[in-house]
């Protein structure tokens, strides 16, 4: 077994080439925390312009061209990438794998995603400006876009195969390489969410290619989906976008329940409350993400009985998902805690998210829907789930994980600031946002009116200080990889109540072939 | 290691095998993102969404009961019409309404004029509301079935007939009918 004891090759081919699930985890994960700061440094631009009422410093075709731009990058490039990133670092060393059952295509899931952001971040300078007809590219607003439009579609096009290949990936992965005696109910909760995410995105990333290419057949073609003109409607679009588009916000989140899932315990020194109830509310909500999508489209002009089935559907939700919340407060109760920075963001998840989940049940509501559209008040939701929701579960990942895979341990006092500043700063953001979007300011405007200024001017001296606080991430990492001290080493275990084969049977940090021979599970 | 080896080969069909099985779910469900319009057209008749109306033959009017006129019952046909974004056409109907009796078969006009100096072909979508009653709304002959041709400046009268059904609920009391007209000149055939 000696001669596959070798670290990793010499040389930046090293990266190109490698098919190794370290360091491809490694790639997706410094991926997306840069494509962070990209959408991030948009969403400041967005909060600049904001800060006052009238025009400042961007035209509206920019401002337009940044919230939807902001949104595909914070969505296609950081968050997802981010969890397949932790997938891959994770999923071998959780399953007792050596590998991904697929490293190639591993390989070339990853590198086909700076080409589509190239694409993507390209039209910023091409003739009639980046899309600006926001993320969900609605027709017939988005046929409007200059020469552009191409480039974001086959971007879509390479982001969507990009993903799926890394799903395929996962479900390989989990259904055929776990040691022996792991059963798929002994499995951690971060890989069965990972499962159920991986089957998510299988099943509706190709819906999404499907409607982005009638797009493109639509404007290049002569075909008429979505024209009225010739026998189209512009309603189907959104149909067929929100069959992929609500799944998808679910895989923005279900590996979030699992990270949490695997911290929670840890602090708390008890073992996971409901393991079991958790799979299932976590298959659960899986299922319900494909019965409830026209909850986004409410005011299209639905018949009444449409209207009511997606209105209970999708507060059906709250159920498994509530399932989940009483869980995790369950594994807390009673338990010995202690509050490190992983915990610290894995609780701030536990709030805030819940914050966002009851905003989400409000806007199921039908009646008052019709109030809530296209406010504030969903953008307001929506950044309190995928904010402190996804983001700052991909924190706490990062802070829980990354002991494990340099072998150092971060620095405990700037981590805590870290949650601190976000924690606030997220809140003094995005709070405000439900006034203003209950007091009816539209989303996606360049301008608002006068009363609406003060809130507008909290919310953008928070996205600055959460913006900035930011970096102080950047540095942790980049200090704890590259310019640890010795007296920093962590130990094998890392965390004193950490269970699982990451922890029990690994080095810190794991040699760069783990597992060769797999482990027995008991 | 023999036996590690025929392991590992035997791991590696399970793998092939759930990877093969997991690209044809990808390429049955961006088949069924496709599926979805036909689907959609569907539910639209069923429910009489998107102002898709009922269709009767020309030469079933008349000839059966349905389609003699119950004349205890008003019901007022309002006319709505529109003009797409940019296309160069002067849209309006010849009376803003009719009273009419449900079963019997009217017709309405509706002028349209070409206000460029180019020949253009126009194309009217209709819709009707309230939804519900959508259903019961037929049209015998229309204007909107058709691609409509237009030289510079032309203008054309363009009938429609229709027949609201008997059985239309009692509680709708008037229908309307729009239309919106569409500069198709660079899709039309």
């Amino acid at each position: 077994m000696s001669d596959h004891d070798h670290g990793p090759a010499k040389g930046l081919l090293r990266w190109v080439t490698t098919t190794n699930h370290k360091d491809l985890g490694s790639l997706y994960l410094w991926f997306a925390f840069i494509m962070f700061f990209v959408g991030g440094f948009m969403a400041l631009i967005i909060r600049a312009e904001l800060f006052e009422p009238g025009m400042q410093f961007v035209d509206p075709q920019f401002f337009n061209s940044m919230t939807t731009m902001h949104a595909l990058i914070m969505i296609f490039g950081a968050v997802m990438p981010a969890f397949v990133g932790l997938s891959n670092w994770l999923i071998p060393m959780m399953i007792g794998a050596p590998d991904m059952a697929l490293p190639r295509l591993n390989n070339w899931g990853f590198w086909i995603l700076p080409f589509a952001f190239a694409m993507l971040l390209s039209t910023l300078f091409m003739d009639g400006g980046a899309p600006a007809g926001g993320w969900t590219m609605y027709a017939p607003l988005v046929l409007q876009t200059g020469d552009a439009f191409p480039f974001v579609i086959f971007a879509i096009h390479l982001m969507g195969i990009s993903s799926i290949m890394g799903s395929i990936n996962v479900v390989a992965t989990i259904l055929n390489m776990r040691a022996p005696g792991m059963s798929l109910m002994k499995m951690p909760l971060f890989v069965w969410t990972w499962l159920i995410t991986a089957y998510l995105l299988i099943a509706t990333m190709p819906v999404l290619a499907g409607a982005v290419t009638m797009l493109l057949m639509d404007k290049f073609f002569g075909t008429s989906f979505f024209s009225a003109a010739g026998g189209g409607d512009p309603v189907l679009y959104q149909h067929i976008f929100w069959f992929f588009g609500h799944p998808e916000v679910y895989i923005l989140i279900l590996p979030a329940f699992g990270i949490v899932s695997m911290i929670i315990p840890t602090f708390a020194r008890k073992p996971l409350f409901g393991y079991a109830s958790m799979v299932y509310a976590t298959a659960s909500i899986a299922f319900l993400s494909f019965i409830v999508w026209a909850h986004h489209m409410f005011t299209v002009g639905m018949p009444l009985s449409g209207e009511l089935f997606f209105m209970f559907s999708t507060m059906l939700i709250a159920v498994p998902t509530g399932v989940k919340v009483f869980n995790w407060m369950a594994t807390m109760w009673r338990g010995a805690m202690t509050f490190e920075t992983p915990m610290l963001f894995a609780i701030g998840f536990l709030v805030m998210f819940t914050l966002g989940g009851f905003s989400g049940v409000m806007m199921a509501i039908t009646p008052v829907d019709f109030q809530y559209h296209d406010t504030y008040f969903i953008v307001a939701h929506f950044h309190y789930v995928l904010v402190p929701g996804a983001v700052f579960s991909i924190i706490a990942a990062v802070y829980y994980w990354l002991p494990k895979w340099t072998g150092y341990m971060y620095n405990e006092t700037l981590g805590k600031w870290h949650f601190w500043l976000s924690a606030i700063s997220v809140n003094i953001t995005f709070f405000p946002m439900h006034f203003v979007g209950l007091a009816a300011m539209p989303r996606r405007y360049a301008d608002y009116a006068v009363q609406y200024a003060d809130f507008n001017a909290i919310a953008s001296v928070g996205a600055f200080i959460f913006g900035f606080s930011q970096l102080l991430f950047l540095y942790i990492v980049i200090k704890t990889v590259w310019f640890s001290k010795q007296e920093s080493k962590a130990t094998d275990q890392v965390w004193e109540g950490a269970e699982g084969l990451e922890w029990e049977e690994l080095t810190s940090p794991p040699a760069y072939h783990s597992f060769t021979v797999p482990p027995v599970v008991k | 290691m023999e036996q590690r080896q025929q392991l590992a080969e035997a791991d590696h069909i399970k793998v092939q095998v759930s990877a093969g099985k997991m690209v044809l779910v990808v390429i049955a469900m961006f088949a069924f993102g496709f599926a979805l319009v036909p689907l959609y057209d569907v539910i639209c008749d069923i429910t009489g969404l998107n102002g898709k109306t009922g269709v009767i033959d020309a030469s079933q009017a008349g000839d059966d009961d349905r389609f003699t006129p119950d004349t205890t019952r008003d019901v007022g046909v309002n006319f709505v019409t529109s003009v797409n974004e940019f296309a160069p056409i002067e849209f309006r109907a010849e009376m803003p309404s009719m009273d009419i009796h449900p079963g019997g078969v009217y017709e309405a006009k509706f002028i349209a004029r070409n206000k460029s100096d180019q020949f253009l072909i126009g194309q009217a979508v209709p819709s009707v509301s309230p939804r519900e009653a959508s259903l019961y709304f037929n049209k015998v002959e229309c204007f909107c079935f058709e691609n409509q041709p237009f030289e510079a400046g032309e203008e054309k009268v363009m009938p429609v007939k229709f027949i609201v059904d008997k059985e239309l609920p009692e509680r709708y009391k008037s229908i309307v009918l729009s239309y919106t007209f569409f500069n198709v000149s660079d899709k039309a055939k």
